[in-house]
């Protein structure tokens, strides 16, 4: 059974319809790339799996033990985040709270979780530093180490390398690569890098104009020499 | 007579130990409530919110309630609710109709005393003076203020301290929280009903017009020196306090304004801690 499946699914906001048609599955492992043009309702899609918002049609359904909350979240940054007065150890630990219900405060299974979280994307030794003076990408690994302590079933990624110099966007794409592979975790990526896409992923769903198009790697450069549809 | 003695003879009676109390447990809710607030980039709501509570309390007064607060805390809290929830989606007309909405009801509230002036004090500009900048009301307080003061402040420290996580994580990343379960608007319901309730409260210290210094200045001081969550919001709360104690007792001895006391304090310590930050603290 899918973990993910969309059936037939129609975005859009404020009841104008973006991109309709979609049909798409995900298993447990895959790496999905959403690929797409700036307003072609890949953002809206995303709210759209994550509950974040409702879709004009059709259905997403969840399935393989995934619970809709139980997909972690990257998001792009905020301007309130840029100067937040917070440590990296905080940051990663509030990834945790979907874990202690109604309790007010986080025990020991928590505390070790974030620290193990921390190790896995190489940022034990940045813990105690305050967030905002951070780089770029030890920032996303920061929101990336809080998100697997909220879920280590499904990631979704919202362009995560963006304004990330190339050497620190590799490093990105390796972890969450490895991230992938070892945990068994399933990735979802909103982007734009067409060849990260051509690199990392194992299904390609790409938000047209014309038509949605969901399909796996290899068929995606066969049929189209890797170019978008 | 020294300042000492002085402040010693002061200190004896009941009026003044209630107002140091009072004023002390405000200043702590609004730099507490306003770590979220300031970082969340809600100020200009918690402005607006305190001219709407003075539009309220002017129709309470021209009403003649016995209770002004039995009209002025529902308004506040229904419109805190309203412009909290309906912020994310209408980011940019939300600022512009919180300014509307803040200079309307001031507009409308003075337009109303004028035209309807109250019996029972029958001074318009005392009346307008106070409710604007505060007044010496504090120095009056009954026993059943203090204790209703203790009890609400008691709440909103409890509330603030059992839900700290979630209050760190709904303002951090509100998008994030909601995406993995966390009832976000919930606790922005709670948040906002509690942010209403302090800028009531507070509007005995300080007035209408001053309320923003006491939520704002307190954190925007520890921010420039701290730079973990849980460090600004104790530091806010230390500084809030400090500045209370230290603006009445000043207030009192050089018999100034209680509320904009308090605030040049603020102002003062926001300063230093520029400074503090600037020359003294490593980034």
């Amino acid at each position: 059974m899918a973990q993910i499946k969309g059936v037939d699914v129609s975005v859009g906001y404020e009841k104008r319809i973006v991109a309709g048609n979609i049909n798409f599955e995900i298993y447990e492992g895959d790496y999905l790339y959403i690929l797409g043009e700036n307003g072609s309702g890949k953002s809206t899609l995303m709210k759209c799996i994550l509950g974040l918002e409702k879709v004009c049609g059709g259905s997403i359904t969840y399935g393989d033990n995934l619970k809709q909350k139980e997909i972690g979240y990257l998001p792009q940054q905020t301007l309130i985040q840029r100067d937040f007065p917070a440590t990296v150890q905080e940051i990663v630990m509030s990834g945790c709270l979907n874990r202690v219900g109604w309790h007010p405060f986080f025990g020991k299974k928590e505390k070790e979780l974030a620290i193990e979280s921390m190790k896995k994307l190489e940022i034990t030794d940045l813990a105690k530093r305050s967030y905002p003076e951070l780089s770029g990408g030890q920032q996303q690994r920061v929101l990336l180490a809080r998100a697997l302590c909220a879920t280590r079933k499904a990631l979704l990624l919202d362009e995560p390398v963006t304004g990330l110099d190339p050497f620190a966007q590799e490093q990105l794409y390796a972890l969450i690569y490895k991230i992938n592979k070892e945990e068994k975790t399933t990735i979802i990526m909103v982007s734009h890098d067409i060849e990260a896409a051509k690199k990392y992923a194992t299904h390609i769903l790409h938000i047209g104009k014309e038509k949605c198009v969901f399909c796996t790697k290899h068929e995606f450069i066969k049929e189209n020499g890797g170019c978008l549809f | 007579m020294s300042v000492l003695t002085l402040l010693t003879e002061y200190l004896a009676r009941p009026m003044v130990r209630n107002a140091l109390i009072v004023g002390t447990l405000i200043a702590l809710c609004a730099s507490l409530l306003g770590t979220t607030i300031v970082l969340k980039r809600l100020s200009f709501i918690g402005d607006g919110l305190s001219h709407v509570a003075f539009g309220a309390l002017c129709i309470a007064m021209i009403m003649s309630l016995s209770d002004e607060m039995l009209l002025v805390l529902p308004v506040t809290v229904l419109v805190a609710v309203i412009l909290m929830g309906s912020n994310e989606k209408r980011k940019i007309k939300g600022d512009a109709a919180i300014a509307m909405l803040s200079v309307g009801s001031l507009a409308f509230g003075y337009l109303l005393l004028n035209l309807f002036p109250n019996k029972r004090t029958g001074s318009l500009s005392g009346d307008v003076c106070s409710t604007l900048f505060g007044s010496m009301s504090i120095l009056t307080l009954s026993t059943l203020d203090v204790i209703l003061c203790i009890v609400l402040s008691a709440v909103v420290v409890a509330f603030f301290i059992i839900f700290y996580h979630r209050i760190f994580s709904v303002t951090f990343d509100e998008s994030f929280a909601s995406a993995t379960g966390i009832r976000t608007n919930l606790y922005k319901f709670l948040l906002s009903v509690i942010i209403a309730v302090v800028i009531v409260l507070s509007m005995q210290l300080v007035g209408s017009l001053l309320i923003s210094a006491l939520i704002v200045f307190p954190v925007l001081s520890s921010e420039r020196i701290f730079r973990s969550f849980l460090s600004v919001v104790i530091a806010s709360g230390t500084i809030g306090v400090f500045c209370a104690i230290t603006g009445i007792i000043v207030s009192i001895i050089l018999s100034t304004p209680i509320g904009a006391t308090v605030v040049c304090i603020n102002v003062i310590v926001f300063a230093l801690c520029v400074i503090i930050g600037k020359f003294f603290i490593k980034r």
